[in-house]
């Protein structure tokens, strides 16, 4: 089995995904921010890749794609970020890109060398199921889980279809609108995950506004079997930024906090 | 017509976030439904005659024929109500609007015709208009921010990125995600997921239907040259696209900037490579690792790194010429047309006009010579004119 199906089947809880974007604010620190967040017990490693339209995030993401483009981030740097994160962990990673970023450097060879670096999955943010042949013969051959996202305006033919071609994980997306943080989780997104539980038995997790160990909580009741904080963590990186030791202590301090949720009511 | 899943040879598709699909799937079907639809096409085109006052002239230049040793012909979109070819697509898209039940329409502006374009449709069937303009855009385009604002429109600035008006698609497309259900994104141009262009594309073929008709009056034939600038290429598709099985040289005018050698241009098709930007497989502008390039151009309206995958296929197929047109070609054509006609042109139309002064000598006296003027240039005056020094 491969290492994202193997780490669900194995945890016997929910997961906690925490995402990051590759190089932000530079190299060095994306590196320490891995390690801090799979220190404090962060279970998969969403790393994204920088890219200067990401039209599916907010503005706390957007800040931190500008930060690490000035950073000189690179596919190349994102590649070597996880054969660094290889030297201190197993957990998965699986890149978050925009799909200009995957044609430009050719398919097959972005994914190649995605796999040898000790990538696991990668999901491509403006990539429907429609226009995925290319690179899901491309993953197949790699070893390289193709995910993708579903929402609540999926339609059900459509959603058999994503569930058909999809791998890893489905990648729920709480509400409709661009990434970070919500207040609360709309209700609606309970409801949602119930039911595209009925529909399948890959497991699921939920991103998009998702914060703090109530939301994660909330979301493992209705079903989930994981959920993937991004703009809550990125804010941690943005305010910390200038100070590596403080960033990297309040990472750990946050991933402590949601994996305490994963273990039920009563925590750790 | 696009092929399967809305391609144009290879170029187009649908590179979108999931959330997008439900509604381009929609929007799709209800347009098939409306296009064909003879309420949808009476209403149409009554707003398009007695509100915006089409058909718009095809004006023959007699100094402008002199100079270039060819019949000179202006298709004249500037005379549309709005000062340019832009309402002929938003009073399409705004109609179809109202008949999908949406209640807000949402629009990115560069040069910000395309804005007011949105503004005078919204006003006109009470539709809320806001648009998303980046903020370079409206230090330069101040006149047009002040006439979205009187025809009620919000004008929302955008900040991230060159703050022009790829990133104002970019905020435009976020706005959009999170509002689907009440909210039609009125796109300006032949780019962005399909089905835009095919609809942007139909909207806009009503400028080269009233040309064929026209030149059939004016000269018992079909033009022999077709000359058009191309930011995302709206005026130029809708020219070009009912001549395309016919014997027609067409030549498109891309933004050269600051010339190409410099990389500071907006000319996708000239010198960009195939990519994926804002939903659709085209040219565009990037960097050796797929970032998107910033663009450079005297004229907002062509200041963007993408290009209407239709004009990609017309390029690698060579139906179209593409050439690229430095700004001061365009600003020396700009202030050539006052003086020979009469005429202020947009200064995006000012690169087709530089474009057939550069190709007077492949002319022949009796060549029929359309170039579509589609924009006028009141916008753009206090900009040259500052160039100057100011209004003296």
């Amino acid at each position: 089995m491969r290492r994202i199906g193997e780490t669900f089947t194995s945890a016997g809880r929910p997961l906690f995904i925490a995402f990051i974007v590759a190089c932000d604010p530079d190299f060095e620190s994306s590196v320490a921010a891995a390690r801090a967040l799979v220190e404090g017990g962060a279970d998969i490693i969403e790393l994204g890749v920088p890219f200067s339209d990401p039209v599916a995030d907010g503005p706390v993401i957007q800040r931190a794609d500008v930060r690490a483009l000035a950073a000189g981030a690179t596919p190349d740097s994102v590649f070597e970020i996880v054969r660094r994160m290889r030297l201190f962990s197993t957990v998965p990673v699986v890149l978050l890109t925009y799909y200009n970023i995957v044609h430009h450097r050719g398919i097959s060879r972005f994914y190649r060398e995605a796999g040898e670096a000790g990538v696991d999955g990668i999901l491509i943010a403006d990539m429907p199921v429609e226009e995925s042949g290319p690179v899901m013969k491309v993953a197949e051959k790699t070893g390289i889980d193709q995910i993708f996202m579903v929402c609540e305006t999926t339609s059900p033919e459509r959603l058999e279809q994503i569930l058909k071609n999809a791998r890893g994980f489905i990648y729920l997306v709480s509400h409709m609108g661009v990434t970070g943080v919500l207040p609360a989780l709309p209700h609606g997104a309970m409801a949602f995950v119930r039911y595209i539980r009925e529909k399948t038995h890959m497991p699921l997790a939920v991103g998009f506004g998702v914060a703090t160990p109530a939301h994660a909580a909330e979301l493992y009741n209705a079903g989930a079997d994981a959920a993937i904080a991004g703009s809550a963590i990125v804010s941690i990186i943005e305010k910390h930024r200038d100070d590596m030791e403080s960033m990297k202590k309040a990472l750990k301090n946050y991933a402590i906090s949601m994996r305490a949720a994963t273990n039920g009511p009563g925590g750790a | 017509m696009p092929g399967k899943k809305g391609r144009f040879g290879k170029f187009g598709g649908q590179y979108v976030p999931e959330a997008l699909m439900a509604t381009l799937i929609e929007l799709e079907e209800s347009y098939q439904k409306i296009s064909r639809d003879r309420e949808f096409v009476r209403e149409l085109s009554h707003y398009l005659k007695n509100y915006a006052g089409r058909s718009t002239p095809l004006t023959y230049c007699p100094n402008m024929s002199e100079d270039l040793g060819a019949k000179i012909y202006l298709k004249r979109e500037d005379l549309l109500h709005g000062g340019a070819h832009k309402l002929n697509n938003t009073l399409g898209q705004a109609l179809l609007a109202r008949y999908m039940g949406k209640k807000r329409l949402i629009a990115e502006t560069g040069a910000g015709q395309h804005g007011v374009a949105t503004a005078i449709a919204g006003a006109m069937l009470n539709l809320p208009v806001e648009v998303y303009m980046g903020e370079e855009d409206i230090a330069r385009q101040r006149l047009n921010v002040f006439r979205m604002e009187l025809m009620g429109a919000k004008v929302i600035p955008v900040r991230t990125g060159s703050r022009t008006l790829k990133d104002a698609v970019n905020e435009a497309l976020r706005d959009w995600v999170g509002n689907i259900g009440d909210t039609h994104y009125l796109i300006g141009s032949v780019v962005g997921p399909h089905p835009f262009p095919l609809i942007v594309r139909d909207f806009q073929t009503v400028i080269g239907r009233e040309v064929r008709k026209q030149s059939m009056n004016a000269e018992g034939r079909l033009p022999d040259r077709l000359i058009a600038c191309v930011g995302g290429g709206s005026n130029a598709i809708g020219l070009f696209h009912p001549f395309i099985r016919d014997n027609v040289t067409m030549t498109g005018a891309e933004a050269g900037g600051h010339g190409l050698i410099t990389g500071e241009h907006g000319a996708t098709l000239c010198g960009g490579t195939p990519g994926v930007l804002h939903g659709a497989f085209s040219y565009l502008l990037q960097d050796e690792n797929g970032q998107i390039a910033e663009t450079h151009s005297i004229s907002a309206g062509l200041d963007y790194p993408g290009v209407g995958p239709e004009h990609s296929m017309l390029r690698d197929t060579g139906r179209v010429h593409y050439i690229a047109v430095n700004d001061d070609e365009a600003l020396s054509a700009f202030r050539y047309l006052p003086r020979r006609e009469g005429i202020i042109p947009a200064m995006e139309s000012a690169h087709a006009i530089a474009a057939a002064r550069r190709l007077k000598d492949e002319f022949t006296r009796d060549d029929i010579v359309v170039i579509n003027l589609s924009g006028r240039g009141d916008k753009d005056v206090a900009g040259v004119a500052a160039m100057q020094g100011g209004f003296q």
